[in-house]
């Protein structure tokens, strides 16, 4: 069932919001022991929140996701529920503050099963950077489910929660989406609060939800949407209703195929589907043309080098003092490179490293300040190519999922798969990942549109009309 | 700038970023970031003679809220995740007379 059909279903009284989340409870059980889409499960706290939705008078207003069960991704924060990140330095830590998107959904009736799991403070590609091990792709159980919110991907794939919250830096909510076969969508920076997500980029980081359709995504978008005083960058602008935009009509809406992009380095099942779902949308109406990203190919270093040296301040907090594990030694210098040695794992460390070098003396302007202007040429390609048309479509990723460890010895190569997705917020854009077609046997890939800034409704419009159509969205693992 | 990140570099950066490295560790990283760097100096193709750097895409952060006094986190609260705490403060290990 959609989170939608929940709802309405537990509205009218013909579901109990306890039953339901029995029913997800149960599934998890029976299959998280071999998925791992769950860092923490807190089933007694799922099932208390859904009995005082069934203790609610009827008659009341209705709650727009009363009794719909999600799945939160580790780094954002739950007030009494420990949340990690991913990280062995976060393990025993319990917020004493929801994250704005958090208390937003548990206001809405939504009831939260628990924290999915993630690389390591939202770094990678694929959950194998969390310490508490990779998530496992339902698809096919030796593949990665993507990352860094492979978890709640996963979750969502598998049935255990209809929606779910990631975070999405540089393709962290649309690449798991692609390899799990289910919907994601990045808002456009500012669309959301950030209060209480755990920092990874602070210029590049959005809460968006998992989903199976587009109509989901937009009742959680309608929810988590809008000014946050706790949050100085969260937009004020006034947040429309998403559901209304789903008319399924994108007659004349104009799409943009950045050609140049797709010329290197995609799989060819992926460039087929992607071509025969250009097809779809031409046969609802929509008119098709090409346009020129020419700068995209700095995305991936630009956003490196971005997105490191952002997290290498933010992840300067971790010291052994206010939160988080502490390894003691006699000076306090001593007692913070030990912590922070114990506590993050390889590929923080790699990034810290990185993103401390591309700040240091001498570096600053040759790197740092290169990757800044070069952001402002993509944010410009973007600008130009909207002036013709309302959505740029590509895949979402160059291939299907990969092998779990198959990428682990090479960071580079983790990094340079991340090709379509790191243009979006490095522009500060909207993009979502609808299911478009399998590729390699049975492994889901994607589609991605990404959209003017604030126009999540034409992003979601256009997906909602894609599903009319196909019926991939419909697919279900056997695994 | 050198085209290779030493083992001296990467202790170098190591110190600034707060990060005890294994002699292990410290070997891979040289390697690997020198890798990641030699991919991300692209950047230095781009011609961005007066091209404006790109902090935030943001148009304009500032914004003014009604200045309301709100109850803040209290100490029990803010202490709760802490390692070690005496008296309702944090304990670090002695600042003043190390070595």
């Amino acid at each position: 069932m959609t989170g939608r059909e929940i709802r309405d279903a537990v509205a009218k009284r013909e579901l109990s919001a306890t039953d339901v989340c029995r029913a997800c409870l149960e599934r998890i059980q029976a299959r998280d022991d071999v998925l791992h889409a769950f860092i923490t499960l807190d089933a007694d706290r799922a099932l208390a929140r859904a009995a005082s939705i069934d203790s609610r008078p009827r008659g009341g207003d209705p709650l727009p996701l009363a009794g719909v069960p999600i799945a939160v991704k580790d780094n954002l924060c739950t007030a009494g529920l420990r949340t990690t990140a991913g990280s062995r330095i976060l393990d025993r830590f319990v917020p004493p503050y929801d994250a704005t998107a958090v208390s937003r959904l548990d206001a809405a009736g939504a009831v939260i099963l628990g924290k999915t799991n993630c690389d390591e403070f939202a770094m990678g590609s694929s959950t194998e950077h969390s310490a508490f091990g990779p998530s496992r792709n339902p698809w096919s159980l030796d593949r990665a489910p993507g990352g860094s919110s492979g978890g709640s991907a996963v979750a969502v794939a598998a049935g255990f929660a209809p929606l779910a919250l990631g975070s999405d830096t540089g393709g962290s909510i649309r690449q798991p989406a692609a390899f799990c076969g289910v919907l994601g969508l990045k808002p456009t920076y500012g669309r959301v609060s950030r209060y209480g997500l755990i920092a990874f980029a602070s210029s590049l980081d959005q809460v968006g939800p998992f989903a199976r359709t587009a109509l989901d995504a937009a009742l959680v978008l309608d929810v988590i949407a809008g000014a946050d005083p706790a949050d100085a960058t969260c937009a004020q602008r006034p947040v429309p209703r998403y559901e209304d935009a789903l008319t399924g009509d994108v007659r004349g809406l104009r799409v943009g195929i950045p050609r140049q992009v797709l010329e290197h380095g995609v799989d060819t099942e992926v460039l087929d589907a992607f071509e025969r779902s250009l097809d779809v949308l031409r046969e609802r109406g929509a008119v098709v043309s090409d346009i020129a990203l020419p700068h995209s190919k700095y995305g991936i270093p630009a956003y490196y080098l971005v997105a490191t040296a952002e997290a290498s301040a933010n992840l300067a907090r971790y010291d052994g003092v206010r939160y988080g594990s502490r390894t003691p030694a006699d000076t306090l210098a001593g007692m913070y490179e030990r912590t922070r040695a114990a506590g993050f794992g390889a590929e923080v460390k790699r990034r810290i490293m990185l993103g401390t070098y591309a700040l240091s003396a001498g570096y600053y302007d040759a790197y740092y300040l290169r990757a800044q202007q070069g952001r402002t040429l993509i944010r410009r390609d973007f600008d130009d190519a909207f002036v013709r048309v309302d959505v740029v479509a590509m895949p979402t990723t160059p291939g299907a999922a990969f092998r779990l460890g198959d990428r682990l010895d090479d960071p580079l190569e983790m990094y340079l798969a991340d090709v379509f997705t790191v243009g979006a917020p490095l522009a500060g854009l909207p993009a979502v990942s609808i299911p478009c077609g399998f590729a390699g046997g049975p492994l889901p890939i994607g589609l991605q549109l990404i959209g003017r800034g604030f126009d999540e409704a034409t992003l979601l419009k256009t997906a909602d009309a894609f599903e009319r159509e196909t019926d991939w969205w419909k697919a279900e693992p056997g695994v | 700038m050198p085209d290779d990140l030493t083992v001296s570099d990467v202790e170098r950066i190591a110190t600034l970023a707060r990060l005890a490295l294994t002699d292990e560790e410290k070997s891979l990283y040289s390697r690997q970031l020198t890798r990641i760097l030699d991919y991300a100096r692209q950047v230095a193709e781009l011609d961005t003679r007066d091209v404006p750097p790109t902090a935030s895409v943001l148009d304009n952060v500032q914004f003014e809220r009604p200045d309301i006094s709100r109850p803040s986190l209290d100490r029990q609260a803010a202490l709760s995740n802490a390692p070690d705490t005496a008296s309702g403060l944090f304990r670090v290990p002695r600042v003043l007379g190390d070595a």
